[in-house]
């Protein structure tokens, strides 16, 4: 099997949200709590979950914005902590960020042309001369006329503005791109030109993502792998196939079922969750999702209020982390 | 596949969970009927005519689902109807009939006696249309006391019973909450309890999941659906989610730059859409279903044209793979069609082969 581009070990990130007198911390916000996951070579790794799962500190945490509490993240092999300074500024290279609101993750000052070839100047990846046909270049890959390089963020839509933050992204010559929620804020129509843009480049440029969203349908379409995440924890990993079509964990499961079908064929039974989810801070020991679980106590002697089960591969590539399914 | 699919608490059928479409769509006498509705907003640089010529009508009992892209005037059409355009909005044209009253030309005193009593209103971002200074026993209890006529205790007494028919638990506690204290799925509950508390007639959600997370989604869809059992009252759905329409809508008006391009009952709908922008919108969903193709989704090309600069012709033609030389020249007209169905486009879908249109995505 090939080597993970990206390995992630037991990768923790907890805030402080209260101290004693003494600085002590008494509260805490475990927004990422013990994951792991391998991202390969050249595919996409989907992560999904509600708002507060934890998916955004994930996808910082790998682009080094954050630094983790615990754990480790591996980049072909290499401890990301472990790297000196100027392996990291190769790494931070390697791995870029395609923000959520393209409204604001654009400076308004700046024109398309500032906004793209300010990073391919401050890393010295094109000689000076050569940084204006690199610029249209990119913006011809994203589907921009180059024409379009001395106008300002305001002159264009939603899905334009995504396109440049794409560029910009991609002005970097990454190896992995970790795309936050890219098509959350557009329009039906326009999500679709973004997805299939980003699976041509992916071809393209020979790009790896880690695609972070919450549309379960938008994730299928574009994932090999996904990972289900609730509440600071991974609840299931596997390859989208199997993810949708044999989902084990009862959030999962509920989740897959509460997104609305336009095809009557496919309805499925809903799971409808009562409550909201429960906040990450100072989180009850035993199973994150127990308290909304509506398959709690079906299976005998296992005990969700105690202990958090363990993510473990209860079919090939398929991990689960819930008592219910024999081998956890 | 072993015990846990039939869930111990609340599982249903996504038929009943939804708002549960009732058979015979269009059956039932007109409550409200909207009739040439135009809206212009007039500005410096231009006037954006964002409803134009729209008409649709709502029925006792149904859910009518007003579907379109942003800016497409979807909610601008249903603040006109209610009357709380802001400047530099104004309604230049048309009637909104309600119980054969015009409630474009009633008084200020006639129309706060329909709002919230006869007709109330769901507002898109729970996070916002809360006022953050004031309880929720006080925002609540304001609407009615003044339609309802009851003293403070009562008004009381009648929020917290709403509060728990929509859900929240332990509502006596809860009512002493400022908006801050609830999550995203509470507030929007607390909006339907403040819509509701009068028992209105119609109802009209304006994007009313489109801030919340899936699982609270389908438990606030699912809390519509059995409140409106309840209250028989009929719902006008505002969104752009096809499949939130496909599960909870009787009646589905679509509409692109402001004009209904496409009418008809849920089911004929999504069975076959008869306008290419329907087309194209279901189509580019990102489908759930077990094909599991790897081709590239189907995507309207283009971009919604610049309100201010609309073309001549149909409002769709320069993004629509179905284009003629008619489409480009001149606006088609809402034809109603023998089936009941109504459509403004010259071109029959399911009669022609489309013909991508060339040129640049983005542009």
């Amino acid at each position: 099997m090939t080597q993970p581009l990206i390995s992630v070990r037991n990768l923790s990130k907890h805030f402080t949200m209260d101290r004693d007198l003494l600085g002590r911390t008494t509260s805490v916000l475990k927004a990422v709590d013990d994951l792991s996951f391998d991202i390969y070579p050249g595919e996409t790794f989907g992560l999904v979950g509600e708002s507060g799962c934890g998916k955004t500190t994930v996808g910082k945490l790998l682009v080094d914005l954050y630094t983790p509490t615990a754990g480790e993240i591996l980049y072909n092999g290499e401890d990301l902590a472990r790297l000196k300074p100027k392996e990291r500024r190769r790494y931070c290279r390697d791995i870029q960020l395609i923000f959520q609101d393209p409204y604001a993750s654009l400076n308004p000052r700046m024109t398309v042309d500032d906004i793209i070839s300010e990073p391919i100047r401050v890393n010295r990846l094109q000689p000076p001369e050569k940084i204006d046909d690199r610029v249209g270049y990119l913006l011809n890959a994203v589907g921009l006329s180059a024409n379009y390089r001395n106008r300002f963020p305001h002159e264009f839509s939603g899905g334009q503005r995504q396109r440049i933050g794409i560029a910009r992204a991609l002005a970097m010559e990454p190896k992995l791109i970790v795309c936050d929620e890219p098509v959350s804020a557009l329009d039906v129509s326009i999500q679709a030109q973004v997805l299939n843009l980003l699976d041509d480049l992916s071809e393209e440029f020979g790009l790896t993502y880690l695609f972070i969203a919450h549309g379960l349908n938008v994730v299928k379409h574009i994932s090999d792998r996904v990972g289900v995440m609730y509440l600071g924890k991974l609840v299931e990993l596997a390859p989208k196939r199997e993810l949708y079509r044999n989902p084990l964990h009862p959030y999962t499961k509920a989740l897959l079922s509460a997104i609305p079908v336009t095809n009557p064929a496919l309805r499925t039974e809903r799971i409808l969750l009562e409550g909201d989810v429960t906040s990450p801070i100072d989180p009850k020991p035993g199973c994150r999702f127990a308290s909304r679980c509506y398959a709690k106590g079906e299976c005998l002697g296992c005990d969700c209020d105690v202990e958090m089960p363990p993510l473990a591969e209860v079919s090939p590539e398929h991990f689960v982390a819930c008592y219910l399914h024999p081998g956890v | 596949m072993t015990t846990q699919d039939t869930g111990t608490i609340m599982s249903s059928p996504a038929g009943a969970a939804a708002l549960g479409p009732l058979d015979a769509c269009g059956a039932q006498p007109i409550i409200l009927d909207v009739r040439g509705l135009s809206t212009e907003f007039v500005m410096k640089r231009g006037t954006v005519r964002a409803v134009r010529d729209v008409s649709f009508t709502v029925r006792e009992g149904e859910v009518l689902a007003i579907v379109g892209e942003s800016g497409s005037g979807k909610s601008v059409a249903a603040l006109s109807a209610m009357r709380l355009l802001q400047s530099p909005g104004r309604v230049a044209a048309g009637e909104v009939v309600y119980r054969g009253k015009d409630l474009l030309s009633l008084s200020a005193r006639e129309m706060r006696d329909i709002r919230g009593n006869h007709i109330s209103m769901i507002f898109q971002e729970p996070m916002t249309s809360l006022n953050p200074v004031f309880t929720i026993e006080d925002q609540l209890t304001e609407s009615i006391r003044t339609h309802l006529k009851l003293d403070k205790k009562a008004a009381t007494a009648r929020a917290i019973e709403m509060l728990r028919l929509v859900g929240i638990p332990s509502p006596e506690k809860r009512v002493k909450d400022y908006p801050h204290q609830m999550s995203g799925g509470m507030r929007q509950r607390v909006m339907t309890a403040m819509a509701l508390s009068c028992e209105p007639d119609l109802l009209i959600a304006d994007e009313p999941t489109t801030a919340l997370d899936v699982t609270i989604q389908a438990q606030i869809l699912a809390l519509l659906a059995d409140l409106r059992k309840k209250f028989g009252m009929a719902v006008i759905l505002i969104t752009h989610d096809l499949g939130v329409v496909a599960e909870s809508a009787d009646r589905v008006v679509v509409m692109y730059c402001g004009q209904v391009v496409e009418e008809a009952c849920a089911a004929d709908l999504f069975e076959q859409p008869l306008h290419p922008y329907t087309l194209g919108l279901l189509e580019s969903i990102p489908g759930m279903d077990e094909t599991e193709s790897d081709e590239p989704l189907y995507m309207i090309r283009g971009m919604v044209p610049n309100p201010l600069n609309l073309p001549t012709g149909c409002a769709f033609a320069p993004r629509c793979d179905y284009r003629t030389e008619q489409c480009v020249r001149e606006m088609p007209p809402l034809v109603e069609r023998a089936d009941g169905r109504k459509l403004r486009c010259f071109v029959d879908v399911t009669d022609t082969a489309p013909t991508p249109v060339a040129g640049e995505v983005a542009e």
